[in-house]
This record gives C-alpha cells, structure tokens and sequence, in this order.
C-alpha cells in the first residue's frame, strides 16, 4: 500500500463516522489495519445512508410484490408493467441536507441523482415530483431556502428536460434546522429492455462514462448519515454541483449504446460515486472487480486513490460493455462529447481491488463489503397514544366561512402556484392535468393510456400516531390516484426521519413502517423502491417523522380521468364516505384554534378502498363530472378549492343534526371524496352506493359566484380565489411573515 | 411541407416540435444535427426548437449560434426560405444574427411556466395566416430569459415595420404590465426579420396542438405555415 497515506488512528475512524464496534469489524473482516483507501471505502459502504443499516430488519416487513411488479426494492429504481409491452420505473430519494446547506446544488443534485437512477434502467424519464418540507415561515433562513430549493429543482428539470407535475410543499418549524427535500422522477421503458447493476462475465471491460472526476462531494453520504449542528455550515465543500446540460447529453448517449445492444451492466455513481457502482456491480454479479484510477478522467490534478474512490462528483455512469461493442459505443460517447475510459475489468476473485500509480491501494473482498454490513435491530419504544379529542368539547372561536379564509390563505393551505410556476410542467406535451390537482396525470407515448402521479404524506398524523400516520400516507397516495381516475399500481417510499439511536424516534419509523405495510398489503399496493434518510435532526431536535409516499397509477384511457374544478352551474355535490367530524390534529384545529393536539384520524383501509373503487367506476362511467378527495381542512376546504378551480360558486347545505357544524365542515375523517353529478343522476347513485355499503349523501348544488353555506354569509368565490393566492408570493417578496 | 428541426445538444423540445409539425403537414420534420454543415434538400421550413443549448452556460444561445449547421440556416435566411425559432430557438436567432435585439433575464429574475394571452398584430405573414388580425391566443410559456430588449432605433424600425407579430396581452386583448410576464419591451413576444422569413418567439405554440393540453390554440401557426408552404409550391 501507498506511503503517502495518513496512519490509521482511532480520531480517523471516528471522523469517518465508524463506531468503534464497526471498525472492530473491519479489522475481523479483513485480518490487518485497512489503509487509508480502504477506511474510506468502508466508510462509504457502511454507513447509514448506504447500507441501510438501522433500517434494514424493518424493511424487510414490506409488501414488494404484485403480479404487475417487474423489480421491486434493491435496484436503482422499481419497476413495473402497464400492458403494451411498456414499463414504468420510478423512485423517490432526498437530498435533505445538502439542501439545507445549499438550497440551489443541494436540490439540483437530488433531482439529477433520482433521474440518473431511472435511466440508468433504460427509461426515459416522463416526469417529476418532489415533496418538500421547509421550516416554519418566520424561521430566518426559511425564505432563503424555499427560494433556492424550488429554484434548483426547476433549474435542473427544466433544462434536462422533464416536466416536473406534481408534489407537495409544507412548513413546520420542526423542519428549522434540517428542511427536506424529496424528488421523484418516473420513466419509460420496454418492459422486455430493462437494464440492471449486476455484472456478468470474467475479463469484461469497466467502462467509465459522463463528466470527469472531481474532489466535489468527497463524503456526502457520510456527512448524510449524521445529526446536523450549528457548525453544518461548514460542510458546504461536501455538496457536489449539478449540471443538467451534462446528465441530458449522457442521458441521450445511455439510451443510445442500451438501443444499440452494447450494455451487460449499468450502474451510476450516486452516493459514494466510484465505490459504491464498482462493488454494486461486482458483488450482484458474484465477480470480483479491478480498478485502474490511472485511466479515470479526472477534473483536477493530483488526486488521491481516496479522493477519487469517495468523490461523488455528478451526471457519472459505470458499465460493463459488451467487448465487441466497445468501439461502437464509444463513437456515441464522443458524438455527445462526453467522457468514455475503460477504468477496469472484472475479475474471479471477488475482490474489489483499487489501483493508482503502480501501487495496489485497496484489495477487499466484494461481497463482504456489501453484506458484511453491520445491522442493528436498534432498541424502540412505541409511540405513547393520544387522547381522542371530541367535537363537542371544542368551540368554534369563528364562523365557519370566516374558520374556512383563516385556513386557505396559511402557509400550509395557501395555492402553491408560486412554487410549480417556475418548474416546466409542460414539456414534451404529454401534461394531461398539470399540477394542482389531486394527482398529475401523464400520457403514455401517444395514448390512450395515462399515468396517474402522486407524492404524499402528513407529518403531523405520523407524530401523533406512527401507525395510522403510516396507513394514511399511503391509503392517501392511493386516493389522490384514485380521485383521477387512476387505478393505484405501486408505490415508492421516501422515509424521513430523525436519530435512529434514540428509541423515541426508531419508535416513530416503526410505527409508520408497520402502517404503511398494512396499507399497502390491503390496498394491493406494493413497494417497489425507496430511500431511507436518517438522522433528520439538528442539534437534538428531530424532524416531524415524514414518509412520504410517491405513488403511481394507471389510466387506460387518459380522456377518462376526472379534475377538481367545477364543471357547470345547476349539479347535485355529493360527499362520499363517512364523516363522524374527526378534528384531533385536524389543520381546522391548528390553523383556527392554534392546538396541534389529539389522536389523527384512523384509516379504515377496507372502507377506503371500497369508497375509493366506487369513486373510480363513476369517473370511468362519465357520471363524477368533478372529483376531489378530502384531506387536510377537510370538506369545506375542498370545496372552495373546487370553486377556485372552476371559478363557479355552489349553495351548501346545512350539516345533518347529529354533528357539530364546525367538525362537519372541518373534520379530517379518512376515506372521502366531493363529487359533482347531474341532477338526474343523483337518485340512481344513491341506490347503487347504498347497495355497496359506501356512504353517500347529497349536500348541495353547484352554481352562482360565491360559496353560499347554509346559516352563514355567503363568499365570493372571487375573494376566496384572492385569498387562496395571496401568501406564498406575498411571503416570498418579504412582505408577511 | 419539408421541415427540419435542428438538434444541439442540450435542446429538450425538439419532440414537442416534431409532433406539432407532423401533425400539421402529415410528414415527420427531418431531424438535423448540429454539427452536420447541410440541411437536407428542398427543406422549406427550418425549425430551432426550444431547449437549453449547451446547458445555457455562457449567454443564451450563444454557442449554438455559432454551430457548423448554422451557416446553412443562415444561406436558407439569405434565400427567403422561412426559419422558426421558439424558446431557445429565438436566443439563437438574435445571438446569430438572424434576428435584432436580445433575450435577457425575466424582470421578476424566475423561470416562468405558465399560460399566457398573445395578440396576433398582423394575419398578413406566413407566420400568422392561421389567424386573424387582432386574435388573442393562449399557449404557455417556460422561460427565465425572455425579456426582449434592443436600441431605440431597432425597436422604432421593428414597431415601423410591423415587425412585431405577438404580444402578450390579457385574456382580452389588452396590453400592461400584469400580462407582460417576462418585462420585454412593448410586450414583444414574436418578431420577424426584415423580409419577413425569420420568426423569432419565446412562448411555445408547439405545446397547444392537442386537446389534451386543454387548448389548441398553437394549431394557427403551424397549419398557417403548412397552408403558405402548400399554396407556394
């Protein structure tokens, strides 16, 4: 080994974020001290980020398969069939604190990071979503960061070229110190043309494409496997910088050798860049793997054997050629002026051994590096429950119309035009419902059939009850599919949450894990990728747990699908689904009576599932003429966004007698949906839902130019619309807090 | 018609183009690569389509601008054969000299995406015959430097020389500063060239052809296009 390179001391391994037990290990595993080399490789295969090691045990737990599912977790992306010999990658993945530390790289890389990990598949990617969690408003780097993540994710998508349709934005001061961003991206391939990690074959050349090597995001994945403190700032260097020009030339060039036959293996460099897609490659293929770093392009001289082996520099690819193609494929690379190196071979030792300047730098044994991974079963303690809270304990400090204002001009509910106006969401004319919606909806190719797209979860319901928190992200992916007209597929997952070495917390990812599994096991909704972000946390203080879902479904006529806005005056509004006025944790609750307080909503995922199939045959029939499905502020609140939308008023009935008006008009009770029909339709509905065992009643008409509730005076829709705009621009020019 | 569409790399609407042509004409445009130094022959049309050429890095358009390919879009100019650029398409125009003035910065300094008015000035040019006079259309827009500027005296001879064929407008037809989205001088959003063969336009037309978008309204310029083409020949 190398000289040149620094003694191991116990200080090294620790600021390379290995326990002391772990490095133990190592030196179990291999037999001798590492080199400095080495220590970093195992560094960047062992910790939280990469090896899922905290994680692991629980995610075993979650249902992967479905006969539509092609590849499920453990690839870089899951994959699934939709007919016509057509398949739909995807995946979700954060990029939480090289966001916070720099808003604009931090987001660009995140979005070029999960784009990478769809074409590395063979797909072109079709469309984007992110869901995103900043502080609360008046927090003084809020503004800053909103303004550098949303222009960073438009920044990257808009010039690589993918529209980007959907998500969610929310604020929360337990997002302070440690903001999150998620981004989704979603592909296209032939479902028989599907490319993956492993390498096969002795003696195969290891092909190194895209941009050069340089010393930027040496150790990002660790610095994302640790608690953030007031000196984070200093760990901008770790931040890798994005370049979209460069991922959509290499884009173009990847898709071109996988048309023209050239690829065994495809791997990009993501987290812990060279080391991590070399072991990849070998350890999934059972080969071992020789590296030359002498023939990697680099960008700037004099670099280490350890700074090229942890760079995780952006818009990278590793591959195993076919030999015979090798010429052929690196006239593409050159058409597109990008960088091609033969970097190695692979080889039947099953060692991953590093070379650079002559000398052997690492030599460790490959599957090792993967599997030998420490997993830790870490003790936990289930989230204590809280009190139900009943809606006739709690006065309505405003009227209701007045409560319903309050609440769409927060930071929370407010219109999100803002954010989506400066990301292309309409690029490549595929845009069928843009965003604003429920979900996006996406043609295929030339049609008909359409992809219905989501990302969803509500922080505050994990809080206050892991379990159900868990079951409702997922059952409300699954509604704002179904509420399109989309028929739910799979799902990724994207789980945030804070320092999985306090029971507290692990208790939270637990829970959650527990209720997403039930979820998707009854709502015939599989997992089929993710990510897992620890470590969500600043200075102690962990992040609201978050685990957001990305969901995915499918249209089989794209006209067939349903939007929120009000068709035409004179339609019966029907509300599907039970309301008993459920306001624990309720945003009614926050937004009006300042409490973030109680037990959230359950979700009782049989009902939600029948409510939701009834819903989908209306819209398939043609009778739901606008469909919305309730969330956060409940009815009210849908309905004045539907109003918004389709700029017509509607006359609301007064709430049945057995239910206090407020938490008719505010509750949070799962499972529901705001139809409009015609008149004459209504009767027939009511009989058919009334057979199926689905609650359905008709609670007013649509038409005139104000929301006119029963008892109380009526508002503009006009003002509502004025309102609904207001805060996130006015926010953003610094004139409210 | 015998269109094509030019491809440097780092373009991204080149697809969007393509479909709106051949849905317009029937037939596929040709798809030309940046560094071939000839277009294909008896191309009538030459489309440059939106994107960011070359990541945008240096100056909008200015690296494609000075392409191998460009010096055949420049004798197909000189000819009188038509040339459309969109988005990115017009940056390149202006940078190579086929077009006066220059695309800067949105005056609110954010990409914009969105819907916006346009009122068609004159019906009179190839570019426009699909409409009428005075018609106000909706397409989007998705841009960050749309801002057209020039001197005075360009500004005076395009305004002269009904020069200007789009311009953002409200839904009614009104010019001002709320409808002026990116803050280009007198609300310019489509130019022509002095013989009227080159158009220059940031929104993109090509992107409401379908009903799928929930508007067709960029169908005018490309069946106008379509319709001239097929009354020339």
């Amino acid at each position: 080994m190398s000289k040149n390179e620094p003694q191991i001391t116990p200080d090294l391994v620790a600021s390379h974020g290995l326990k002391p037990d772990e490095y133990e290990r190592i030196l179990k595993l291999i037999g001798r001290v590492p080199s400095f080399t080495e220590l970093g490789i195992f560094s960047a295969m062992w910790n939280e980020h990469c090896s899922y090691k905290s994680s692991r045990i629980h995610l075993r737990g979650l249902p992967t398969k479905a006969p539509w599912v092609i590849q499920g977790p453990g690839e870089n992306a899951g994959v699934i069939d939709i007919g016509d010999g057509l398949a739909v990658v995807f995946k979700m993945e954060s990029h939480n604190h090289p966001s916070f530390i720099e808003p604009y790289q931090g987001a660009t890389t995140g979005v070029g990071g999960i784009l990478r990990d769809v074409f590395t598949m063979g797909a072109r990617p079709i469309a984007c979503l992110n869901a995103l969690s900043f502080g609360a408003p008046s927090h003084p780097k809020t503004r800053h960061l909103v303004s550098g993540v949303v222009a960073g994710i438009g920044g990257y998508g808009n010039s690589f070229g993918v529209p980007t349709v959907g998500g969610q934005v929310r604020f929360h001061t337990r997002y302070d110190g440690n903001i999150l961003v998620n981004a989704m991206a979603v592909g296209l391939a032939e479902s028989d043309k599907i490319f993956y990690a492993a390498a096969s074959g002795v003696n195969m050349p290891i092909v190194y494409l895209g941009s050069k090597t340089g010393r930027d995001g040496i150790h990002g994945a660790t610095m994302a496997s640790a608690e953030f403190d007031d000196s984070s700032e200093e760990k901008r260097p770790t931040v890798q910088v994005g370049d979209p020009f460069a991922e959509k030339l290499l884009l173009e060039a990847c898709l071109e050798i996988m048309r023209k036959d050239c690829v065994i293996a495809i791997q990009d460099m993501g987290a812990a860049g060279l080391t991590c897609s070399a072991v990849e490659m070998g350890a999934k293929g059972d080969l071992g793997v020789d590296l030359d770093l002498d023939k990697v392009p680099t960008r700037e001289l004099g670099m280490s054997a350890y700074e090229m082996m942890l760079s995780e520099s952006q818009e990278r690819m590793l591959m195993v050629l076919k030999p015979e193609k090798e010429q052929e494929a690196e006239a593409i690379f050159r058409k597109w002026g990008l960088d091609f190196a033969v970097v190695g071979y692979t080889t039947p030792t099953k060692r991953f051994v590093v070379k650079h300047g002559g000398d052997v730098m690492a030599d460790l044994p490959i599957k090792e590096l993967g599997d030998e991974a420490p997993v830790y079963n870490r003790p936990f303690i289930d989230t204590p429950k809280l009190p139900v809270i009943h809606a006739r304990d709690i006065e309505a400090p405003l009227p209701n119309v007045d409560a319903l204002e309050k609440i769409i001009a927060s930071p929370d509910m407010c219109s999100r035009r803002w954010v989506w106006e400066q990301y292309d969401h309409v690029i490549l004319g595929n845009t069928v419902q843009r965003p604003g919606g429920d979900a996006a909806v996406v043609r295929v190719l030339d049609g008909p059939k359409g992809l219905a797209l989501t990302a969803d979860v509500t922080p505050r319901y994990c809080e206050a009850d892991p379990f159900e928190g868990g079951k409702q992200a997922v059952a409300e992916a699954w509604r704002n599919i179904t509420a399109v007209g989309g028929r739910p597929l799979a799902l990724t997952d994207n789980l945030n949450f804070g320092n999985p070495e306090r029971p507290e917390i692990m208790g939270q990812f637990v829970g959650c894990l527990r209720g997403i599994s039930e979820a998707c096991k009854v709502l015939d909704f599989p997992v089929v990728s993710g990510n897992v972000s620890l470590y969500n946390e600043t200075n102690g203080r962990g992040i609201l747990p978050t685990p957001t879902i990305g969901g995915v479904g499918l249209l089989d006529d794209f006209t067939k699908s349903a939007t929120l806005a009000f068709k035409r005056a004179g339609e019966a509004i029907l509300l599907i689904g039970e309301t008993q006025g459920w306001l624990g944790q309720s945003i009614w609750l926050r937004e009006v009576c300042g409490r973030e307080e109680g037990a959230p909503p359950p979700v009782d995922l049989a009902a939600e599932r029948r409510n939701g199939e009834v819903v989908r045959g209306m819209i398939h029939a043609g009778t739901a003429t606008a469909v919305h499905d309730l969330s956060d502020g409940g009815l009210l609140v849908a309905l004045a966004e539907m109003a918004i939308a389709g700029n017509i008023g509607a006359t609301l009935d007064a709430p049945p007698p057995s239910i206090v008006p407020h938490a008719w008009w505010f509750g949070e009770d799962q499972g529901r949906y705001v139809i409009t029909v015609a008149e004459d339709q209504v009767e027939t509905i009511l009989t058919k839902t009334t057979a199926v065992g689905v609650p359905c009643v008709r609670i007013g008409a649509t038409g005139g130019d104000a929301l006119a509730v029963a008892g109380e005076h009526p508002v503009a829709v006009a003002t509502l619309k004025r309102t609904f705009e207001h805060w996130f621009p006015a926010y953003m020019r610094g004139e409210t807090a | 018609m015998k269109s094509a569409v030019l491809v440097f790399p780092g373009i991204n609407r080149e697809q969007d183009m393509a479909r709106a042509l051949t849905l317009a004409s029937g037939r596929e445009p040709a798809m030309v690569w940046h560094a071939d130094t000839a277009l294909p022959a008896d191309t009538d049309l030459v489309v440059v389509p939106g994107g960011f050429s070359y990541g945008d890095y240096l100056r909008c358009g200015a690296i494609a601008a000075r392409a191998p390919i460009m010096d055949a879009v420049r004798t197909h100019a000189a000819q009188g054969g038509l040339v459309l650029g969109v988005c990115n398409g017009f940056q390149i125009l202006c940078e190579a000299g086929l077009l006066p003035g220059v695309l800067m910065r949105n005056s609110r300094l954010k990409f914009i995406c969105k819907d916006v008015h346009l009122r068609v000035e004159r019906s009179d040019s190839p570019f426009t015959r699909g409409y009428n006079a005075g018609q106000v259309i909706r397409v989007p827009v998705a841009h960050g430097e749309g801002n057209y500027e020039a001197d005075d005296e360009t500004v005076k001879r395009l305004e002269g020389e009904g020069r200007v064929l789009y311009r953002y407008c409200s839904p009614e037809g009104e010019l001002g500063e709320d409808s002026n989205i990116n803050g280009a001088t007198n609300s310019i959003a489509g130019i022509v060239s002095e013989k009227g063969n080159v158009l220059g336009m940031m929104p993109h037309p090509e992107n409401h052809v379908e009903d799928i978008m929930g508007c067709t309204d960029g169908r005018g310029l490309f069946a106008g296009l379509a319709e001239h083409l097929k009354s020339a020949a």
